[in-house]
């Protein structure tokens, strides 16, 4: 304590400047739930990053020789009914998983962040906005995207538009909650009447404000997209057919479910496990950031 | 009441239209000639311009999409190009399905989901307490898909206490009707029954800090009676006001559970009309789930309204 | 207003009149992991037809006390002493057995009739569902008595009252409705905790005239918990002075409000503008934190009189109702 003191000035400055984000990131190295599926979330990554590395030739090779042999030393998790090295299956297809829920968090987070702040300060589109959202969140989204498939075809491509699209709408909300809660704020009506320009106001109070919000979000539309795409594919209208994705692997698994359950059990679980760890993190998260909104739930 | 549910129906319209408008865009829209996926590589060219003009796309836009509305208004969506029979005529065949499946698993899924989160609340922080919260954050991150196959492979390959798949329709039987729905109704709500408990745990537990459940001890009233009277009326109400959302959502899982467990419901119906571009099909499976939605969301704003007399009066 | 001099009718009010009577209760909360005293040594009685107030600041203890008497403490208190309710000795009887006192012998008004009373079911179920069980009686004459007892405290057309909900009525009939459903099984003793304030000055004074009226018409014993002490000098016999969990003076209402003893109890008073005083003299200092009271006389540090001896607990005369627990009392008492 006094040391910090009496040695350079410089540090406790910049310390004192940066206290709320440091407090918050303490607060997450602090956190074991956070920490864990952080750490998982980091190693799922890792993996797929180097498949070719980790688990090495094509996953798509058949070899009917090898049909249905139990996980083993050989096959960690198994062969599938054409042989396939189940191991190669779930750590290539994780590379398409995890890269569409990027994709598809980053889209449309970052238009909901945007339509949300305009929704916020503009009453006429709030109304227009808010409407279109009760539509899109109240109706099933894998009806909407599978819908979108009989239009622009099975591929990746349309699963990343059609989630993108539809997943707007819960981020939509949250940001546009969270902005009228900002804009009532004292400092911004009185940064208002002082003629502060709108643009600073945006920068300096507002997105600061919805930052943390924005933040648990992105955990959670991570999940729904991982999993919106698994389902997708395994119905056949997501990612097609000669791409390879968790949910592409349990398709044709349900036939064999009697004869080689590890089909159906490795790929669902690395599935499971993803959206685990992106759910925990965004409990932790909304814990970390939010003490408040952690208290409604 | 009749003001709240006028209220509350004005709110439940673009849960039908936007969906439905933007399948409207999707298809005029989208890239490609719609005519001529629909009929495949070995359509003629008049066989194309046949089935344009009965779509009506030769049109502009705006004519199309009042076409269209009144078309939905009617309830007509024209000719299946697969079927070779009207929308409206195909869609009921499938519709009770699904309907039955969605209601059943939102049933299981309340079921659950409300006794287990007062079983939690009432054991707050003790190992059954904590035992039931794992066992939420497991249930809220598990693919329904992957679960309904785990339900195969336990309860029918294994033990062999319900049948792999297919369906038996009530008329044939309760109880055989029962042994096809249960496994699909269970994978359906399993994600939405671990929601729920999180709801009804958090919500019993505020409700138990209220003072009219001290009041209600103070009366001298039996534990039983406050606890399933007084806090349960109470604590069920955040639990019934996202069953719509469930609701929703389940229309949608169930596309991949009528799959998986063969039954003719309209999620299959959906999904072999994506596959066979029978558009009109597709436009009638989506328009059928919005009713339903809409329908389900009016008796859960009911339901609502009975449980909550505040709602009411407001 | 008060009957006669409650100082003269003292010594009359026996052991055997009496409906509740506390000896030494003390009352302990887990507060991180360890039990914290929150009441302690608190003994006081009330008598039939008599009322008694509860008074101190928020945090006192006083509505623990309270709620340690109808047996409703917060979760994993500790509850010690000795409790006699109509002449038997309730601390130790089963949570069952201890429900049945409540609402039989025991009736309990809340501070905040809108969240006390449930705002979901109709007015008449909650009544009627009391009533029902604790009584025994059928439905229908679970709702003739409803009627009756909404009539008593002065409830225009009871039956229509029952078959509405709490939030339709003005918050001065809500306080009826809960002063009629605390009556409704016919108890021995009402506690009122801070009954009258969340409510607006003109309906408090209508409702603490229409607890009188009960008290004197049902002869019941009644303890009200309150800050206020002019509710204490208008409405109240004998008045109970607790701080930081101890009871610090004890006696009749008028005495203790016209000539305290303690000088917590005169801080009280002289932080009311009124007739004595024009001035507002606050209390220096503030009320310690409980866990953290100070060694001694727990008044100490916030009194002008507080010298060495203050350091340790001063005791309480247990034997005569007007006693103070103080060193150096600003009166000399008899």
């Amino acid at each position: 304590m006094t040391a910090a003191e009496t040695t350079g000035t410089e540090e406790a400055r910049e310390g004192f400047g940066a206290s709320p984000n440091r407090t918050a990131l303490e607060r997450f190295l602090r956190h074991p739930t956070a920490m864990a599926s952080t750490a998982v979330l980091v190693l799922l990554g890792l993996v797929t990053i180097l498949a070719p590395v980790i688990a090495p030739g094509d996953p798509m090779r058949v070899n009917p020789v090898a049909r249905f042999t139990a996980p083993g030393a050989e096959y960690f998790f198994g062969t599938d009914n054409l042989g396939r090295d189940v191991f190669r299956i779930v750590v290539h297809g994780g590379r398409t998983s995890l890269l569409v829920g990027l994709v598809v968090t980053v889209v449309s987070v970052s238009i909901a962040t945007v339509l949300g702040l305009v929704s916020g300060f503009f009453h006429q589109v709030d109304i227009v906005l808010m409407r279109f959202v009760d539509g899109i969140m109240a109706f099933p989204s894998i009806v909407l995207a599978t819908a979108a498939a009989a239009y622009l075809g099975a591929s990746v491509s349309t699963v990343i538009l059609a989630l993108s699209f539809v997943l707007i709408a819960p981020s939509l909300r949250v940001v546009r909650g969270q902005v009228l809660v900002v804009r009532e704020l004292q400092m911004i009506e009185a940064a208002r009447a002082t003629g502060v320009p709108t643009l600073r106001i945006f920068r300096r109070y507002v997105l600061p404000a919805v930052t943390s919000p924005i933040l648990v979000q992105a955990s959670f539309i991570f999940s729904a997209a991982v999993l919106g795409e698994a389902a997708l594919s395994f119905i056949g209208v997501g990612i097609g057919p000669t791409d390879l994705s968790w949910g592409n692997a349990l398709t044709e698994a349900r036939d064999y479910i009697g004869r080689a359950p590890w089909i159906v059990i490795f790929p669902g679980l690395a599935l499971m496990i993803t959206i685990l760890a992106l759910n925990l993190l965004g409990d932790s998260l909304r814990d970390i950031l939010d003490p408040r909104l952690a208290r409604r739930r | 009441m009749l003001r709240y549910l006028g209220k509350r129906f004005l709110l439940i319209l673009p849960t039908i239209f936007v969906p439905l408008i933007m399948v409207f865009l999707l298809l005029r829209l989208s890239p490609g000639d719609p005519a001529g996926m629909m009929l495949g590589d070995q359509a003629t060219a008049d066989q194309i311009a046949a089935l344009r003009e009965q779509l009506g796309l030769d049109r502009p836009l705006h004519v199309q999409f009042l076409i269209w509305l009144k078309g939905i208004v009617t309830l007509d969506l024209g000719q299946s190009i697969f079927f070779r029979e009207p929308v409206m005529e195909i869609i009921p065949r499938y519709a009770g399905v699904t309907i039955l499946l969605t209601l059943v698993a939102l049933t299981l899924a309340v079921l659950i989901g409300v006794a287990m989160g007062v079983i939690s609340a009432l054991n707050r922080n003790n190992p059954i307490d904590r035992g039931v919260v794992t066992t939420a954050v497991l249930g809220i991150s598990v693919p329904e898909f992957w679960f309904a196959l785990l339900l195969i492979f336990l309860f029918s390959v294994t033990l062999r206490w319900f049948p792999v798949s297919g369906y038996t329709p009530p008329s044939a039987g309760l109880i055989a009707w029962g042994t096809t729905i249960f496994l699909p109704a269970l994978a359906l709500g399993v994600r939405q029954s671990a929601l729920m408990t999180r709801m009804m745990r958090s919500s019993m537990l505020d409700v138990l800090d209220e003072p009219y459940i001290t009041t209600a001890r103070a009366q001298g009233l039996p534990e039983r009676t406050v606890l399933g009277r007084y806090a349960m009326r109470t604590a069920s109400i955040p639990v019934v006001t996202v069953a719509g959302l469930s609701a929703g959502y389940m229309l949608g899982g169930v596309v991949a559970i009528e799959i998986i467990f063969s039954l003719p419901g309209l999620g299959r119906l959906l999904v072999e009309a994506v596959a066979r571009r029978d558009y009109p099909v597709v436009e009638g499976g989506v328009l059928t789930i919005a009713l339903v939605l809409a329908v389900l969301n009016l008796l859960i704003d009911v339901l609502y309204a009975i449980l909550d007399p505040r709602i009411r009066y407001k | 207003m008060k009957m006669t001099d409650p100082e003269t009718t003292m010594p009359a009010a026996t052991a055997s009149q009496e409906v509740m009577r506390a000896e030494g209760l003390s009352v302990a909360l887990p507060i991180d992991g360890r039990m914290v005293p929150v009441v302690t040594d608190v003994s006081f009685g009330v008598s039939r037809g008599e009322a008694v107030a509860l008074v101190g600041e928020s945090g006192c203890g006083k509505s623990m006390t309270a709620s340690a008497i109808i047996g409703l403490p917060p979760r994993g208190a500790q509850v010690t002493g000795r409790l006699i309710v109509n002449g038997r000795e309730v601390l130790g009887l089963s949570p069952r057995q201890r429900r049945k006192l409540c609402g039989n012998e025991i009736g309990f008004i809340f501070q905040e009739p809108m969240t006390a009373l449930h705002p979901t079911l109709r007015i008449g179920r909650q009544m009627t569902d009391t009533i029902c069980h604790n009584l025994g009686l059928s439905r229908r004459a679970a709702t003739e008595r409803a009627v009756e007892i909404l009539d008593t405290v002065g409830i225009p057309r009871p039956r229509a009252i029952l078959q509405g909900y709490v939030h339709q009525l003005s918050g001065g009939m809500r306080q009826r409705v809960m002063i009629a459903l605390a009556l409704s099984c016919e108890p021995s003793l009402v506690i009122a905790d801070e009954p009258t304030t969340a409510l607006d000055v003109t309906i408090q004074a209508q409702v603490l005239d229409l607890m009188e009226r009960m008290r004197k018409e049902f002869d019941l014993g009644m303890l009200f918990i309150t800050h206020d002490l002019e509710v204490v000098r208008d409405f109240c016999d004998r008045a109970v002075v607790m701080y930081s969990g101890d009871v610090v003076e004890r006696g009749s209402a008028a005495g203790v409000t016209r000539a305290p003893a303690h000088p917590y109890t005169r801080g009280l008073i002289e932080a009311v503008p009124g007739e004595t005083t024009d001035r507002l003299v606050p209390i220096p200092g503030s009320v310690p934190q409980i866990g953290a009271w100070p060694e001694g006389c727990r008044f100490a540090p916030r009194c002008a009189r507080a010298d060495a001896k203050c350091r340790t607990h001063p005791p309480l005369d247990a034997e005569n109702p007007t006693a103070v627990r103080c060193w150096h009392p600003l009166e000399e008492i008899a």
